[in-house]
Parts: structure tokens; C-alpha cells; sequence
């Protein structure tokens, strides 16, 4: 999988070196069936993502509601700049990132350390234990977020009752309420979240065993203890597939909906904790079907997500290390 | 290089050098033993805790609604025990017997200073008389699943309605993204074309670009075309490929040995024959794991089903049912859970069965090639 990370940094590289000399027919005719096969996905790109994007960037600057279609006036920017002085906007940009500065680096960590438990040469019945931490991953997302969120009840929930054996006042009136606090709610939003760490971690476990044991065996030798052989070996060779991972994981939070929608719907509860970019699009476009000022917060995200990547592609090469060029 | 080769369960153990164990080697072997006892008791309790959630789902499942709210409500779904005598029902006691003896009596005829008991064991001996006051006694309690709240929730949710409208997606579009991305993947893979690259960069972009920023026209033209309400806008656009999908097929497609096309070729066959006869038989895994992960990936889609099928609630597919079905039933916890599990078994059983082909495809289609 880390190979996606790789093609995206090197596509521009291979485009470069395509040779220019005139077709022959034999190559006009590879060409013409390389379309053939590809022509699926080129209509579905015209038809649902480059027409509707452009569509989107006119969309936003009229005045459309979805309940008036007739009513339809051209207003320019205004949109644009109801999106950039609404507060929710803001809020929303605010709890989308908090939640990912609190849970990427979370989930990682979790899915390299139970790569690693799970590669570990110690573990006993290890395809056993791999099977029990991926199975959450297929509880399909709905089901397991109101499972957690009666397991997380301040009363009757495992959670602060097992809180509560540690002497804790955990279940009382006073006790720990995981959906009322704008901050506990993260933290309720990231057990939601490792439930679905089983691909990362599988995705980690297959890059673990890809390392060649003899690089361990000489550091061994060397002296090397445990800790230094995760940060001279493991994490280094690892690297592309932590990229992967985060890439992926960054851009999943910021489309972060079914959660807090399930929790809180659009109330944004407690605080505008749950209100995230996703959630605060879908109320202003398809619950007040105000569908041009939808088309803005649209393209905000857009511009937000496309400038994230960017910045994450532009650090890989001081970090992300590919060995030898694959061709 | 494959996860399931390395399975610790299916390894031969390590050949033990078997002349004189020196005093080294059997320190090494106490220590080996000692963590691999550590690393595993480690992580059985990590996943107890891991699968908590689900443990408590099940046994509150099954309780009934004043089990559910009560703060001290036992772990596991308990209720009064009950005995029917002479057609009445009677709350079971546990009495301390002159004698000693500590029965479990049920109570018949409560007295203030003295009470009648009966055996449930056996009725037939008749009426016990027992002196003391029976407010003193504790009510004797039983596990009591009720499993009728399993039943209660697949009516509630219309389960079998919920379950085949998610089948009807999840299959087709399979069907539909398998077939299409194959046929691009192919194109990507093995045809050079001017423009193959940026339009390859193209597809990658658009695994990581938000689908939000095309939702305003497409639901303004889908809304216009009649289709929302339908599954069409949810069901056509997965006969043209799904950008993900080709390009996992297409790395697969990739590592397949030219010579095999060739040998076709020469033999006359045509792209679109070699396509069918040669490299579908060859990619049977990578297109397994893809359909799989794409199965998983439709029956858990909450987003646009809820966006295209607002206005008919009667066709909506799991997901969006049970998110419906908790906001109605939000008093009532046991009926939800009951209705979580209810939808969590058929993906889970599929797993179970299809994990080896799951977890292969992870890797297959990923890392090393």
C-alpha cells in the first residue's frame, strides 16, 4: 500500500522521461485500445469529479436554496465570505483539527505497536491474536458506534465502572460524563476510532515481516538493544508505510461524519465539539438546502484537504525513506 | 512476502541443539519461555480490553429494560427467580433452616412473624412453615437471558428488509467496481498511451480529494433526473471504476509475467480475450480481495445513502436503518444493542469464514509489489 504513497511522489518524475518521437502504427494501436480499457474511468471522471468540481466553484457563487430552485440569483462572493466569517465555520475547521492532532498520532501509534506485538517472535498463537484485533475493524461502523456509546453511558457503562474499581467516582452524579465535555468527547471519538485501526495495523504488520532479518542479526551483533533497533531499523525501513497510513488517516479525519452525525446529528454537542467541516457542510447544504453556500464550505474543504496533502507530500522526502528506486 | 506464511501457529519451533544443554542455554530458554508467556498473557489482556465493548453490548443485550437502567444492575442479565404453584407465580427466597440448611424456597403465604414456604424441587412434599420474618430473606436470582429481545429489535428494524437492501447494494456495485476497474487497471497496466501518466496521477488524486466538494451539483442534477429517493445515484457511478480498486488491481496486474500475454497474442488472441483468458484467471486473488474489501466498504457506506435516500426511509440500507432505529429507541438501550449485534453478525461470520482470502488480499495487493 505504501506503493500509493511512492506512485503519487514519483508520477511527475515518470511523466518527464516519456520519449517524443512519432508514433508507429503498431504503438497507435496499443495506444488506441490503452484508451479503450481506461475509457470507464475517464467518463466517470468528466461526469463525477472534474464537471461537478468545476460546477461546485459556480454553484458557490449563487444564491441557490434547494426549497426556491426558480429563485436562483447570481451573488458573486458572497458565499465566500458568509463561509469565512461564519463562526461555525471556524468551529468546525477548530474541532476537525483537534481531533486530529489527539487521534492520528494515536492511532499510529497503536497500529505500529500492535504490528509489532503481533510480529513479535514471542507471541504465542499469534494468527489467533491477529484475527481478534482485526475483528472490530469488520463491525460494521453504525452498529459499533452505538455499541460504544452505551458502553461509554456515565451509569451503566463497562467503561467508568471498570474506571470505578480503581476507586475512581466514575459512575456518580459527578462521575465522568465521555458525551457531555467538549474534550472527553475526543477522547470518546478515539475509542470509536481504534476500533477501525485493524487495516493500518495489518497494513504495518506486512511491512514488519518485509524487513529482512539480517539487518536485526547484525545490529544484534553490534550490540544493539531493542530500543535502538526500532529507531535505527524498524522505524526508518517502516517509514513508507507510516506515511501511507498517515496520509490515508489525515484525510479520513477531515471528512470525519458518520460518528458525531450518529452521536449528535447537527446539534454539535457539547460545545460544537461534534460539529467537524463534513457536519457543518451537510446542515447548511442538505438540511437547510442552502446548496450555494453548500458549493463554498464544499470548496473551503477541498482547499483545506488539497493544501494537508500538500504539506504531507512536501515533508515525505526529509522523512519517508524508499530505498532503491522501483520501477 | 506474506503474513499468513509467517504464522507463528503454523512454524515448526526453533530445532533445539540437543547435545548437553549448557547452563547458558537453559537460562536462555527459562527466559525465552518467561516472555513469550508475558508477551502473550500481555496480549490476551489487551484484547479483552480491546473487545470489552462487545462483551457488554451481548450481555446487555439480553436484559431486560430495568436491568438496563439501573446503575448497580449486575454484569450479566439477572432476574428474580420465579415458581409457579397452583397456577400463581411466587418470588424464590433463599431461608435458613433450623437445622442449618440453607434452602431456596419459593414464598406462598408471607406472615409477619411466621411464613409458608414451598419446595420447587419438590411440590408435592407440601407447605413448609417457617418461623422469622421473610422481609429479612434475599430474593434468590437467576440468569435470565432474554432472548426475545433479539426478535423484538429484527421486527423493530424490520432486519430482513434492512439486510436485503444492503445486499442489493453491497452485491451490485461488486459486480459493478470489480468488473470496471479490472478492465482500467488492465489499460493502466499493460497499454502505453501519451497522457498515461497524468492521468494516472489523476486517479491517484481523486482516491485523496473529498467527495464533498462534487456533492452540490451531482445531488442538484441527480435531484432533477428524479433519481433521488432511488438507488441509482448510489448504484452508476460504480460502472466506471472506482479509483482505489485500480489501482490496487492495477500494482497486481503489474507483478503477472508478460510472457503469458505474449504466448496469447501469438496465438492470435486479441486485448480483450487475453484480458479474459489470461490475466483474469491469473489475478483471482487480487479480485477476490477487492470485491471483499468493496463488500465491506458498501455495506458500511452511511453517507451518501443518507444523502440520496432521505426522502424513503422504507429502502435505506443497514447503516442509515440503525442510526434511524436508535433515534427513535433511545429510552430503550437493550433493544439497540440487540439491533447492533443483529447487524455486526453477517460482515463478522463473512470475515470468519473469508479471513484467510481477506488478510491476503491486504497484503497481495499491497505492500510488496
Amino acid at each position: 500500500m505504501s506503493d500509493f504513497t511512492q506512485a503519487v511522489l514519483t508520477a511527475r518524475r515518470r511523466r518527464g522521461a516519456r520519449p517524443t518521437r512519432p508514433a508507429s502504427p503498431m504503438q497507435r494501436r496499443e495506444a488506441r485500445w490503452g484508451y479503450a480499457f481506461i475509457a470507464p474511468w475517464i467518463i466517470g471522471f468528466v461526469l463525477f469529479w472534474a464537471v461537478p468540481i468545476g460546477a461546485s466553484l459556480v454553484f458557490s457563487t449563487l444564491d441557490f436554496q434547494l426549497t426556491d430552485p426558480g429563485a436562483t440569483s447570481f451573488v458573486g462572493t458572497s458565499n465566500w465570505e458568509r463561509a469565512l466569517s461564519d463562526p461555525n465555520t471556524w468551529t468546525a475547521l477548530a474541532a476537525t483539527f483537534r481531533l486530529t492532532v489527539l487521534f492520528l498520532p494515536l492511532s499510529l501509534v497503536v497500529a505500529l505497536g500492535l504490528a509489532l506485538l503481533l510480529n513479535s517472535r514471542h507471541l504465542r498463537a499469534a494468527g489467533f491474536f491477529r484475527l481478534l484485533f482485526y475483528m472490530p475493524s469488520m463491525v460494521p461502523l453504525v452498529a459499533g458506534i452505538l455499541i460504544w456509546q452505551q458502553v461509554l453511558n456515565p451509569q451503566t457503562g463497562w467503561v467508568n465502572r471498570i474506571i470505578g474499581l480503581t476507586g475512581v467516582n466514575a459512575t456518580g452524579a459527578e462521575g465522568i460524563r465521555w458525551f457531555d465535555n467538549p474534550v472527553l468527547v475526543l477522547f470518546a471519538f478515539s475509542f470509536i476510532g481504534l476500533w477501525g485501526i485493524g487495516n493500518a495495523m495489518m497494513i504495518n504488520l506486512a511491512g514488519l515481516q518485509g524487513i529482512p532479518t539480517e539487518l536485526y542479526e547484525a545490529a544484534a551483533i553490534d550490540g544493539a538493544g531493542w530500543w535502538r533497533r526500532l529507531r535505527s531499523i524498524t522505524l526508518p525501513l517502516l517509514s513508507p508505510v507510516m506515511f501511507y497510513n498517515l496520509v490515508i488517516g489525515s484525510v479520513l479525519i477531515m471528512q470525519y461524519f458518520v460518528v458525531p452525525w450518529v452521536l449528535f446529528g447537527a446539534t454539535g454537542r457539547p460545545d460544537g465539539a461534534s460539529r467537524f467541516l463534513l457536519v457543518h457542510f451537510y446542515q447548511q447544504a442538505f438540511v437547510f438546502g442552502d446548496m450555494g453556500y453548500g458549493a463554498a464550505l464544499a470548496w473551503f474543504i477541498f482547499l483545506v484537504v488539497a493544501a494537508l496533502t500538500g504539506v504531507l507530500f512536501g515533508t515525505a522526502r526529509y522523512w519517508v525513506h524508499y530505498g532503491t528506486e522501483r520501477s | 512476502m506474506n503474513v499468513l506464511e509467517a504464522n507463528p501457529l503454523l512454524e515448526t519451533e526453533e530445532p533445539e541443539r540437543k547435545p548437553a544443554p549448557t547452563e547458558a542455554a537453559i537460562r536462555r530458554k527459562r527466559r525465552n519461555l518467561l516472555l513469550g508467556g508475558c508477551t502473550t498473557l500481555g496480549a490476551l489482556l489487551l484484547a479483552l480490553l480491546f473487545l470489552m465493548p462487545l462483551g457488554y453490548g451481548a450481555a446487555t443485550a439480553l436484559k431486560d429494560k430495568d436491568g438496563v437502567s439501573d446503575p448497580n444492575t449486575p454484569i450479566l442479565p439477572v432476574a428474580a427467580e420465579t415458581f409457579e404453584y397452583e397456577g400463581k407465580e411466587y418470588d424464590v427466597y433463599s431461608v435458613p433452616m433450623p437445622d442449618g440448611e440453607v434452602r431456596e424456597l419459593a414464598l406462598i403465604q408471607p406472615g409477619r412473624e411466621s411464613s409458608v414456604f414451598i419446595d420447587p424441587e419438590a411440590p408435592g412434599a407440601g407447605p413448609i412453615e417457617w418461623d422469622g420474618r421473610w422481609r429479612t430473606l434475599d430474593k434468590v436470582s437467576g440468569l435470565s437471558p432474554q432472548w426475545g429481545n433479539f426478535a423484538e429489535a429484527w421486527n423493530a428494524i424490520a432486519f430482513l428488509r434492512l439486510t436485503g437492501w444492503t445486499l442489493l447494494y453491497a452485491v451490485s456495485t461488486v459486480i459493478f467496481t470489480v468488473v470496471s476497474s479490472a478492465l482500467v487497471a488492465y489499460g493502466f497496466a499493460r497499454f502505453r498511451f501519451p497522457g498515461r501518466g497524468i492521468l494516472f496521477g489523476l486517479l491517484l488524486a481523486t482516491i485523496l480529494l473529498p467527495p464533498a466538494v462534487t456533492l452540490v451539483p451531482k445531488y442538484a442534477v441527480f435531484l432533477q433526473m428524479g433519481w433521488v429517493g432511488t438507488y441509482l445515484p448510489l448504484i452508476i457511478p460504480h460502472l466506471f471504476a472506482n479509483a482505489f480498486n485500480v489501482f490496487l488491481l492495477r500494482q497486481y496486474f503489474m507483478t503477472i509475467p508478460k510472457e503469458l500475454e505474449e504466448a496469447a497474442r501469438i496465438d492470435g488472441a486479441g486485448p480483450i480475450r487475453t484480458f479474459v483468458r489470461v490475466i483474469i484467471p491469473q489475478a483471482f486473488p487480487a479480485l477476490t480481495a477487492v470485491s471483499l474489501f468493496h463488500f465491506f466498504y458498501a455495506w458500511n457506506d452511511f453517507f451518501e445513502p443518507l444523502l440520496y435516500l432521505a426522502g424513503n426511509r422504507q429502502i435505506v440500507p443497514i447503516g442509515v436503518g440503525l442510526s434511524y432505529f436508535s433515534g427513535v429507541y433511545n429510552s430503550e438501550p437493550h433493544l439497540i444493542l440487540a439491533a447492533a449485534l443483529l447487524a455486526l453478525a453477517l460482515p463478522v461470520a463473512i470475515f470468519l469464514v473469508a479471513q484467510r482470502v481477506f488478510v491476503q488480499g491486504i497484503v497481495v495487493t499491497g505492500v510488496d509489489k
